[in-house]
């Protein structure tokens, strides 16, 4: 498949690779605050991040390198099912529209940095608090060593990292991830903030030029169609099922929609997502950001496109996730497939930084300060977190250059269904302090168990798609099972706070008050700018 | 307007929720997609393709950017209305 190291390609890489480095560093000094010993400037950008740079920051977290790599690689996979990221993308900015802005009010006014806190102070119970940020950093951790298979994927075709040594072959992967792990130290939310400009231009550009020239080389996208309809219909020998279909079938239909609104519920309760969002200065950036985010699903579903043109190109790759690399390195001049190279491993740094600044906010806040150093002062937590990023990220190396990598694979599939799951708590909380927390606490359970067990119980259709997709494996009427367990916790939760409320069980106090939930900047008692003392106080009062 | 006496400072927590026309009209735009993109079987289909590309796939692109108009016609109108709910509130 490779025939040595691309030489030319590889220079460009490093070029961009080494400019981004820079920037990272320089990034402690943007918009640098007189104090920034605390969490909410390295962990939280000093939440003054308005529309641009909150579109970019957005946009580079919640398209990683892993979905560029991988949708594409779902297409070539099975053809339309892979499709479902474009509806999934679409469905979730009306979701953010009516409850993230919710969540950046409450938030500011009571200094919340992650999820959790907002869930601890709204319920008054450190135990569903708890629950909801081992969640979110379970979750997080498989997709960080996602993002590493995205830039391994590319070392691979660029004919380095394949050598038989085991220390050779891993080099490359290791400098790149020291690099990345050295300046979200020091510069925290600020260098993912920065980059994500280069990552974005790059990526836009090498899909912008994609999408017109590849096609041109195929003989235009009556030809790629067509020859991929031939390709998907072509039995295979062993199941005798066709490899995939142009259109999703009439049994298929349940499943795509399932899993579309599913993911969408889910994407943006990621702490990823919640950090970005937090950083925001004003209710209004989220809310404008919902309106001009949806120009990376647009890209997103040209991007899908070239797993046909992969297919048509007669792309032949063990490994799925090779599909998009090989087929830029087959198509493109060699310094263009050097950029286009290079947008995909930025594009796998930004969001493993922002990844590990968000799971260590969680650990710091929702462990560490809740239940081992309740006295932890700002600078303290700060430091904390700083060392907890690390450490994420070095679990997540270990965990990608010793297991397979679908097991990374099966295990982020995994924490879609178990994101799906604090969807009652955090979306549920933001509009009613109706639910009980100990029913809540219970419905998470609920869900987290049915969710695993099926997913555990399934692996045969991840097998159909190759395990190489966000795609979760099907249940009985072939729904999203993240869907289900997401039904099955929302039953649980009501009918035990029914059953709670009758047996006068103690309820937590609530921190928060109505007006808490639409406060913008610039209202009485809310702050453009958090003093770090406000921010360091446990959220109840 | 004059300004209302007791109800002024939201500081007590008490802000009526309003639901008015624009705010219907907003919660429909940003209901539709729902409505469009959970109905696969509405454009589960091969034809008409666009420049070569089956239905199947431009549908769902055009519904992206479908989506996008909505929301910003929501955005428009929960805005003007946060706009002139503040002015009402408060001098």
């Amino acid at each position: 498949m490779k025939d040595g190291v691309n030489g030319v390609a590889l220079t460009v890489f490093i070029i961009f690779f080494l400019a981004v480095t820079v920037m990272g560093f320089y990034a402690a000094r943007w918009r640098r605050a007189e104090n920034s010993d605390n969490l909410d400037e390295w962990g939280l950008g000093g939440r003054s991040f308005g529309t641009w740079v909150t579109w970019f920051l957005l946009g580079g977290d919640l398209y990683t390198a892993y979905t560029f790599v991988a949708v594409p690689a779902a297409v070539y996979a099975g053809g339309a099912a892979g499709f479902f990221a474009v509806p999934y993308t679409i469905l979730c900015y009306p979701l953010v529209f009516t409850f993230l802005p919710r969540l950046w009010s409450v938030s500011h006014k009571h200094g919340y940095v992650t999820s959790s806190d907002f869930v601890r102070g709204r319920f008054g119970s450190r135990g569903l608090s708890l629950a909801l940020a081992l969640t979110g950093i379970l979750a997080t951790m498989p997709y960080i060593a996602l993002q590493l298979v995205g830039i391994q994927a590319v070392l691979d075709v660029m004919g380095i990292g394949g050598g038989s040594n085991w220390f050779m072959k891993d080099l490359p992967l290791l400098i790149a991830f020291g690099v990345l792990a050295a300046y979200t130290y020091s510069s925290g939310l600020r260098a993912p903030a920065l980059i994500a400009f280069v990552k974005d231009a790059l990526i836009y550009i090498v899909i912008a030029v994609a999408i017109i020239y590849i096609p041109i080389k195929l003989g235009g996208f009556d030809d790629v169609f067509a020859k991929a309809g031939e390709a998907f219909s072509a039995k295979n020998p062993d199941t005798g099922k066709p490899r995939g279909a142009l259109a999703t079938g009439p049994d298929a239909q349940w499943a795509y929609a399932t899993l579309a609104l599913g993911s969408a519920m889910a994407l943006f309760l990621y702490p990823h997502s919640v950090t970005a969002v937090l950083s925001s200065k004003s209710r209004n950036v989220i809310r404008r950001n919902t309106t001009i985010l949806p120009l990376y699903s647009l890209m997103l579903g040209l991007l899908a496109m070239l797993g046909f043109m992969a297919v048509a190109a007669g792309i032949k790759v063990k490994n799925g996730q090779l599909a998009i690399p090989q087929l830029f390195e087959d198509m493109f001049p060699d310094w263009f497939t050097g950029v286009a190279f290079a947008a995909i491993g930025i594009g796998a740094l930004v969001p493993a930084a922002i990844m590990s600044i968000a799971a260590a906010n969680l650990f710091t806040r929702n462990i560490y300060k809740d239940f081992l150093r309740p006295d932890a002062s700002p600078a303290h937590e700060a430091k904390v977190s700083k060392l907890a990023s690390l450490l994420v990220k070095v679990g997540a190396l270990v965990f990608v250059l010793t297991m397979d990598k679908t097991v990374a694979i099966n295990f982020q599939l995994l924490g879609g269904i178990w994101i799906l799951q604090t969807v009652p708590a955090l979306v549920g909380g933001l509009f009613t302090r109706w639910f009980h927390r100990w029913a809540l606490l219970a419905g998470w359970a609920a869900g987290m168990i049915y969710g695993t067990w099926r997913a555990y119980d399934t692996p045969s259709a991840t097998q159909d798609h190759f395990g190489n997709t966000n795609l979760i494996p099907f249940i009985g009427e072939k729904g999203y099972i993240g869907l289900t367990a997401f039904a099955v916790n929302v039953l649980v939760a009501v009918v035990l706070t029914l059953v709670f409320r009758a047996a006068k069980v103690p309820d937590g106090v609530d921190a928060t008050r109505p007006s808490d939930y639409t406060a913008d900047a610039g209202d009485p008692g809310v702050r453009t700018e958090l003093p770090p003392a406000t921010a360091g106080a446990p959220g109840g009062h | 307007m004059s300004e209302p006496p007791a109800s002024a400072p939201p500081a007590d927590g008490r802000r009526k929720p309003v639901v008015t026309l624009p705010m219907v009209v907003a919660g429909v735009c940003l209901a539709i997609p729902f409505g469009a993109m959970l109905w696969v079987d509405s454009y589960a289909r091969l034809k008409p393709a666009f420049i070569g590309i089956p239905f199947f796939y431009w549908y769902q692109m055009l519904w992206v950017i479908i989506s996008t108009a909505l929301t910003t016609v929501a955005y428009v109108l929960v805005r003007r209305q946060e706009r002139d709910r503040k002015r009402g509130g408060r001098p």
